[in-house]
């Protein structure tokens, strides 16, 4: 329980750390990098991409949720891949030669993590001004409303932008079956 | 000017926690009534040490503090004070509430200023209680060996005015023989001096030579100067800091303070190092601060609780280590660049030449790993010290006659271990103590010595280093053991169980023997909690007793956790790694061998022992690969919670040392996975956790 608590905590202080980001350059503009998940296309604040692989065959950690694929060696790093599609249940998981992998990080100072996450491609680094961002209606469905920072527009296409931190909290999902 | 200070703070501190456990261990090892001056001048040198760095770095409160520790060592080394062991506790004491001061220093916390108080008050009774330049005449003559003649010292001492009213300063000033080697003239200092108030000088010539002898480039002459002036300490002092390597100063204030404090010795830290500067300000009045409400105190408490202390990640390596290391990279270097040459136009008659190099290059690798390991090695001692004051504490707390026995403390063990071992350690010393040893009237009944002994004993065997707690007390009683178990509804009564199984029991979650609850132990949250933090740095721990004879805990550890024996198995086309030191045999099983239990739960008899299959095809999901009959795979008979246990695999591929990555740095725990390591071929593959899966697959 007091673990979980701590981990809101966490979330409180990254947020608290990204507003006090946000206020003290409002106005510039952010960079993101969009991706498309079926026929979704989805953006992350690109310093927080570390870089962009292939997709490549993971060794599989047994009993773990279906979308975590598993595990790879990113230069001596153990870095768990998570399927976006599968995670959304948005597209069927097809491994192409056209497959990528974003490797995401997050945390702060010396607590960061890495994380690979499984997109259908990789689109564009598309800049937004902040003012344009919308927040994220509740779709109620799909994708759980948590992990969207909100939706933008570029050139009439919808884009949603994802909270890397959130989306990386994988124990806050599962804690409880520990 | 100004340099930034902050960047040696965590060598003082741990070079202060290092003073702080000299100082424990060596009040410890004090003998009442027989005293080593050597002991107590080690205490003093660390004393010192931290008084002397706490003030170069500002830390006010704890050079005062430890000042008033220092003038009460300073007493018992000349023989002025009697060691008492009521005096060892308050310095005992003293030494806790100096450790908890740094801590919350080095936390930036606020110092606790209401235990400070409570220890510094104690500290200052003690020195003033019985202190007393009288020499009494049943004090142990304890000579300080180290003392520098300094004749003029003593003197001062005893001819200290009672009563002076000027303000100002009283400056014993001794040179070294070579200060005017180094081009300091002390007349120039004087003249300084005197720039600050009213200066009167007192040359002291009785140690210049006859004029045969006299060297004319050696100073023979010492000053008492006293100066009659409102400047401060620091701005006396710094005049004579150009030339404090030099010489022995001593400063005090010719006002005396409202509370009267005893004269003091200057001497040098050690024999070796002749050139100190005394750092002698006579204690202010101690300035108690205000009680603060309990409140607070619970506060403060509470919030030290939930900041982890900054952990020091630091580790220091003996130079020779350094040296080793860096001659095997040089050795790497040169098979490299054979390597390199012979790939550069390669021929197929260069392959002898090529496997020879090759060979070289994993034997430098290994010699590199195991150099590399070496450098994470402590000796365990960094655990063992802090026991000594443990079993001082508890055993007076429990009125009991203890001796604690080290064995092995060089014995070396990775760091990792060494800090994650220290609390299960804590609490089977403890349990030792308080369950273990009995009373002394009891034991002289069982007929054993009055004083019990607990010996804890490091050593290496095989891949693993031992820890062993022997305690000579009364020993477990299985009969009692079993009773208990059953009453707590642990056990089934018609259990049949081995005097090992019995013993086992008390590592059971909730599972207490001791009739009284005690502060100490007894609560029953431990023994479980022990072996699962043993469990978890890859260990076990055994126990043999015998009722009356006393008990012997035993821990098995991994050297290091950083690389472990494995032996890799294939489970349909995924690879594990099941570490060595869990598997007994590896067997290829016979249908007849197979029996079922209920219809489900499958065993198979190994000799004389019906062991339980766990087919990890099943527990891991394995979706890939063929066997799926037992007799097809290969079953690796493990141990893990202290039971028998076979493992179907498809596979057996091989041995190999590999290296431990953490799976939960990027990720997270996975039940029955302890780790994952990077295989040749750059793939993941994970390695098990034993217990853990013989757990899993139990519930």
């Amino acid at each position: 329980m007091s673990e979980k608590n701590e981990n809101e905590n966490e979330i409180d202080a990254l947020e608290d750390e990204n507003s006090a980001k946000k206020s003290s350059d409002t106005s510039t503009i952010i960079q993101y990098l969009s991706f498309v998940l079926g026929k979704e296309e989805y953006g992350v604040d690109i310093l927080r991409v570390q870089e962009i692989r292939s997709w490549e065959p993971v060794s599989r950690v047994p009993n773990v949720p279906f979308y975590e694929k598993g595990v790879v060696n990113l230069r001596g790093a153990i870095v768990p891949i998570i399927d976006l599609r599968e995670r959304f249940s948005l597209s069927k998981p097809e491994y192409t030669p056209l497959t990528v992998v974003v490797v995401l990080q997050t945390g702060s100072g010396s607590h960061t993590r890495i994380m690979g996450v499984v997109v259908d491609s990789v689109s564009d680094v598309i800049s937004i001004e902040r003012t344009d961002i919308q927040s994220a209606p509740d779709f109620g469905t799909k994708v759980s409303n948590e992990f969207i920072n909100g939706l933008v527009s570029v050139n009439e296409r919808m884009v949603m932008l994802l909270d890397v931190d959130k989306l990386l909290l994988l124990e806050t999902l599962e804690q409880n079956d520990y | 000017m100004s340099i930034d200070m902050s960047q040696f703070h965590q060598v003082f501190f741990e070079e202060c926690f290092e003073g702080l456990e000299a100082m424990e261990s060596g009040l410890l090892s004090l003998d009442i009534g027989d005293i080593d001056p050597e002991a107590i001048n080690t205490i003093f040198r660390a004393a010192h040490s931290i008084k002397g760095g706490s003030g170069t770095f500002g830390f006010t409160v704890v050079a005062e503090y430890t000042h008033i520790m220092e003038t009460l060592l300073d007493e018992m080394r000349d023989g002025r004070r009697q060691v008492t062991k009521q005096a060892v506790d308050v310095l005992l004491g003293s030494v806790d509430c100096l450790r908890e001061m740094l801590t919350s220093i080095q936390n930036e916390e606020d110092v606790n200023a209401e235990s400070v108080a409570v220890h510094q008050s104690a500290l200052e009774t003690e020195l003033n209680g019985e202190s007393s330049a009288n020499t009494q005449p049943n004090v142990v003559a304890t000579p300080a060996i180290n003392t520098a003649p300094s004749p003029i010292q003593s003197q001062e001492e005893d001819e200290e005015p009672e009563i002076e009213e000027e303000q100002g300063w009283k400056i014993s000033f001794c040179p070294y023989l070579n200060l005017l080697k180094t081009g300091n003239d002390p007349v120039r200092l004087f003249r300084e001096l005197s720039a600050l108030g009213q200066l009167t000088t007192n040359v002291n010539i009785q140690d210049v030579p006859d004029f045969n002898e006299l060297d004319p480039e050696e100073c023979n002459i010492s000053w008492d100067l006293v100066l009659v002036s409102d400047a401060s300490e620091s701005t006396v002092r710094e005049i004579f800091s150009w030339v404090e390597e030099d010489c022995e100063l001593e400063l005090s204030p010719l006002a005396k303070p409202k509370k009267k404090k005893k004269p003091k010795v200057a001497t040098p830290l050690s024999a070796s190092t002749p050139a100190v500067v005394e750092t002698k300000e006579v204690i202010a009045p101690v300035i108690v601060p205000p009680p603060t409400t309990v409140v607070k105190k619970a506060s403060s408490e509470s919030d030290s609780a939930k900041n982890a202390p900054k952990a020091s990640s630091s580790i220091r390596v003996d130079t020779d280590k350094i040296d080793t290391l860096i001659n095997m990279v040089g050795e790497v270097v040169i098979t490299q660049s054979m390597l390199g040459l012979i790939g550069e136009n390669f021929t197929m008659d260069k392959v002898g030449q090529l496997k020879r190099g090759l060979a070289q290059l994993e034997r430098h690798t290994r010699d590199l790993q195991q150099s590399v390991m070496n450098i994470r090695m402590l000796p365990i001692s960094f655990v063992f010290s802090r026991f000594p004051r443990l079993v001082h504490d508890i055993s007076t707390k429990l009125n009991k006659k203890i001796t604690l026995k080290l064995v092995g403390e060089n014995t070396e063990v990775d760091k990792a271990v060494v800090e994650l071992i220290n609390d299960p350690l804590v609490h089977l010393i403890r349990n030792s103590l308080d369950h273990g040893i009995e009373m002394p009237a009891e034991r002289i009944a069982a007929g054993k010595p009055e004083t019990g002994t607990i010996e804890l004993k490091a050593y290496h065997r095989g891949g693993h280093i031992v820890i062993e707690i022997i305690d000579d007390g009364r020993g477990m009683d299985k009969s009692k053991l079993l009773a208990k178990a059953i009453e707590k509804g642990l056990v089934e009564e018609s259990a049949i169980m081995t005097d090992k199984q019995i013993l086992e029991l008390i590592f059971m979650p909730g599972f207490s023997t001791a009739e009284q609850l005690s502060d100490i132990s007894g609560r029953g949250v431990g023994m479980d909690v022990v072996r699962r933090n043993i469990q978890s740095l890859g260990g076990n721990i055994d126990i043999i007793s015998e009722l009356g004879k006393g008990s012997t805990i035993a821990i098995h550890l991994p050297l290091t956790l950083a690389i472990l024996d494995g032996q890799s198995v294939a489970v349909g086309d995924e690879t594990y790694i099941v570490p060595l030191v869990s598997i007994i045999e590896s067997i290829n099983i016979t249908e007849k061998m197979l029996n079922k239990v209920a219809g489900k739960g499958e065993t198979f008899k190994l000799r004389n022992e019906y062991l339980p299959i766990i087919r990890m095809r099943e527990i891991f999901n394995v979706k890939t690969g063929a066997a799926t009959k037992p007799n097809e795979g290969v079953i690796v008979v493990v141990e893990g919670q202290g039971a028998l246990c076979g493992f179907l695999v498809d596979e057996l591929l091989g041995q190999q040392q590999v290296v431990i990555k953490s799976l939960e740095a990027n990720y997270r725990r996975v039940e029955g996975v302890s780790g994952a390591t990077i295989l040749g071929d750059g793939s993941v593959a994970l390695i098990l956790d034993v217990p853990g899966l013989v757990r899993l697959s139990v519930c």
